[in-house]
């Protein structure tokens, strides 16, 4: 049924019509209207045979639904920023336990500084937890793999992270075709768990394992994320079949085919992207776009293919490897290998700075004549920043970075409006 | 825990065995159908309080439950000596996630059993102190505000022994651990510090906390069944002393127990909605000085005045705040 409704109240509805069973919830921004909505769902009976837990925390949040999987129930949760570095432990965890839990994140920053705006560092920092990362670009493609998502984790006994950009996703109003409860229940079949705790059939779950085995048991987490690689395929065209939309998958390209110049990331950002890409078309100049649904497993041969038909890689993230430069640019650059063609590393829309079109068609262009550093910060006010170098170096108690950057800033515009 | 009274002849005891009680007042252990939850063939140190703790706690909360019982455990030695894959010493549907979220994992198993109706399905959390009063406390202190139905079951034994026996905030003031050595003018723990997890729980006003001890097993299982005949968050800490960490005798792991609550050290009651229902009376008061010199961990207490004027003083608080000594006086 199409509906005009917030990004939040969209993926609200469609973990509802995946009948979850155990919902824990904990409020962080941008993630907060997620679950106030499955709140309301619940104990409105809209969603029937289903507990909803105010917890006290995030690490709590998510080893309430450690426990509520382990003992059979489709369990569902959401966090971001802050928040996922809190659950940490139990991040790892989860995987490591083979717990099916599937889990919003609406993605934000990390502090310090304190900043509750998008960026992309919050996943990132979990990409190597053993979760499955689906990155939804639409809010429509968030509702629609959140009801895959479930059927993925379930498939492999493997949870699964569904990253929302917050704020441009989470908050933002817009027309949705949220599924039928007939629809999903065609598609996504109850829970049957590979393990449970059940006083008819008693185990032990999650006890030490040694050297002796630790990397066999490590191994088939990487084994199952690669099986993954077949399976998120196959059930986005499951869903296809059902829900007429093609919103999962591995990947997608945006005008491809005979680009020389190719956009490659993650996340909503492909809609501005897209738009500039338009615009260069337009004037004749040969540049796509791919975007990466699946970070997690890491789709290295479907990006190789893209990679190898074009002349240059701009890879554009919201995130940063401190004192390296690009975190999806160094998984690319693996799918990369054996090609010679130039990728550089664009980092951007840091805690909620806007990526304007202009900034990215200036951007596009210099890349296009290969006059790209190999890493690039998009819209950087090297001024400012060049201005704190040289206070820091002259002065040992030169005060907090983040207060003395925002000073240079004012100081900076007072001067250009005078 | 109801009584009965027993013709005994016997003298030197304080325990009448057993088998003088009406069948249906024996101890759980006493019993052919005992469940064997926690089984034998576990890797507990000799004389482990723990070890004996759970195994009284587990089987009568499966004799309450009719076997129909999960468990949650949190890192720590329990977690350690029953379990190494591919060897588990439990005989119930067990479950380990990390150090610090037993409860939360228990409040999620409950919440599935709910959900799925399988009300007859009762869930227990269990860790030791630092799992519980340290770095599990906040998971605890939610689960108790939210009055989710878990018995959170805390085996105290006053310090990190798995990780080589630090201090944790139930240590008590003076005793030696690997983080609090006897050296300088304040050897040892200091005082005036920890966390007394009981009284804590009573403020969050749910309907069951307990203390119990491993010197008296026939009262740890009736509060434990009392505590499983009662919905919503229960607490019950049990004092287990450990061989290992404390400098003690393994032989006297029992005896230690009992001098820690005849001495006033440990006092045992009972809770409900917060307020104290029973206390158990001292029936021959142990001086302070007894139960420190059987434990390495206070050697250096018994030559520092001071200190044990301390130790004394805490005792003496604790018999008049919990009024653990009958009005007749059970001095002998």
């Amino acid at each position: 049924m199409l509906k005009q409704i917030e990004g939040s109240h969209g993926v609200a509805e469609a973990v509802g019509l995946c009948r979850p069973e155990v919902i824990c919830a904990y409020p962080i921004t941008p993630q907060t209207h997620i679950v106030e909505d499955l709140g309301a769902l619940v104990k409105g009976g809209k969603i029937t045979d289903c507990e909803f837990i105010n917890v006290e925390s995030e690490f709590a949040a998510l080893s309430v639904g450690i426990g509520s999987s382990a003992a059979g129930a489709r369990t569902y949760t959401a966090t971001a920023s802050q928040g996922l570095l809190y659950m940490a432990e139990a991040v790892y965890n989860t995987s490591g336990l083979g717990l099916p839990i599937v889990m919003t994140v609406g993605n934000r920053a990390i502090g310090s500084p304190i900043n509750i705006w998008n960026d992309q560092s919050d996943s990132m920092s979990m990409r190597d937890a053993g979760w499955i990362q689906l990155f939804a670009e639409t809010n429509q493609q968030a509702i629609d793999v959140h009801i895959q998502a479930f059927k993925i984790a379930e498939t492999l006994s493997m949870p699964v992270m569904v990253c929302v950009d917050g704020f441009i996703l989470t908050h933002a109003y817009e027309r949705m075709d949220v599924p039928d409860q007939e629809q999903v229940d065609r598609f996504l079949p109850p829970f049957e768990p590979r393990q449970v705790l059940d006083p008819s059939d008693p185990i032990s779950i999650g006890a030490m394992v040694g050297p002796e085995a630790f990397t066999e048991v490590r191994y088939m987490e990487h084994h199952k994320q690669l099986k993954a690689l077949e399976i998120i395929p196959e059930i986005n065209n499951e869903f296809k079949e059902i829900f007429g939309r093609d919103s999962g998958g591995l990947i997608s390209t945006y005008r491809a085919d005979d680009a020389d110049t190719l956009i490659v990331t993650l996340g909503s950002v492909i809609g501005t992207i897209s738009e500039v890409i338009d615009e260069m078309r337009d004037k004749g100049q040969k540049i796509g776009a791919m975007t990466i649904r699946s970070f997690r497993p890491f789709p290295l041969d479907e990006i190789h293919e893209v990679l190898k038909k074009t002349q240059r890689v701009v890879v554009f993230e919201k995130c940063l490897a401190v004192g390296l430069g690009g975190i999806v640019a160094n998984n690319v650059r693996m799918a990369h290998r054996g090609l010679t063609t130039p990728v550089y590393t664009v980092i951007g829309g840091l805690g909620g700075r806007p990526i304007t079109r202009k900034s990215l068609n200036e951007l596009f262009e210099k890349a296009m004549n290969d006059d790209l550093e190999e890493t690039t910060f998009l819209d950087l006010k090297q001024d400012v920043v060049d201005h704190e170098i040289d206070r820091a170096e002259k002065f040992n108690r030169s005060g907090a970075i983040a207060e003395n950057v925002l000073r240079q800033i004012g100081v900076v515009d007072v001067a250009k409006t005078s | 825990m109801k009584d009965q009274q027993v013709k005994f002849y016997q003298t030197g005891t304080l325990t009448v065995g057993n088998r003088l009680l009406d069948s249906e007042l024996r101890t759980v252990q006493a019993t052919i159908d005992r469940s064997n939850s926690l089984d034998s063939g576990h890797r507990a140190c000799q004389g482990c309080g723990e070890a004996l703790g759970a195994r009284y706690a587990i089987d009568a909360a499966m004799r309450s439950t009719k076997n129909q019982l999960i468990a949650a455990n949190a890192t720590g030695c329990l977690e350690v000596f029953t379990t190494p894959y591919p060897e588990s010493a439990w005989r119930i549907p067990w479950m380990h996630s990390l150090f610090g979220n037993a409860s939360a994992v228990a409040t999620g198993i409950a919440a599935a059993m709910k959900v799925k109706g399988k009300n007859d399905v009762r869930v227990i959390a269990q860790g030791g102190d630092g799992g519980t009063t340290d770095i599990g406390f906040g998971c605890l202190s939610g689960m108790f505000e939210r009055n989710d139905d878990v018995l959170y079951i805390c085996y105290d034994n006053q310090g990190y022994m798995n990780t080589g026996v630090q201090r944790s905030s139930a240590t008590p003031g003076g005793a030696r651990t690997a983080t609090t050595m006897p050296v300088g003018p304040e050897p040892g723990a200091d005082f005036d510090k920890g966390k007394n997890v009981p009284l804590i729980a009573m403020a969050h006003n749910i309907p069951y906390v307990a203390t119990a001890s491993v010197d008296r097993l026939h009262d740890l299982e009736a509060k434990v069944q009392k505590a499983m005949s009662i919905r919503g968050a229960r607490y019950i800490q049990i004092f287990v002393p450990c061989p290992l960490g404390w400098g003690s005798n393994p032989a006297s792991t029992i005896q230690i127990a009992r001098m820690a609550v005849e001495s006033g050290l440990f006092p045992l009651f009972e809770a409900e909605h917060g307020e104290i229902t029973t206390s158990t009376k001292i029936r021959h008061k142990v001086q302070v000085e007894e139960y420190l010199k059987v434990q390495r961990r206070f050697a250096h207490v018994l030559k520092n005045p001071d200190q044990l004027q301390k130790i004394r003083n805490i005792a003496d608080n604790n018999i008049k705040k919990f009024g653990l000594m009958s009005s007749t006086g059970g001095e002998e």
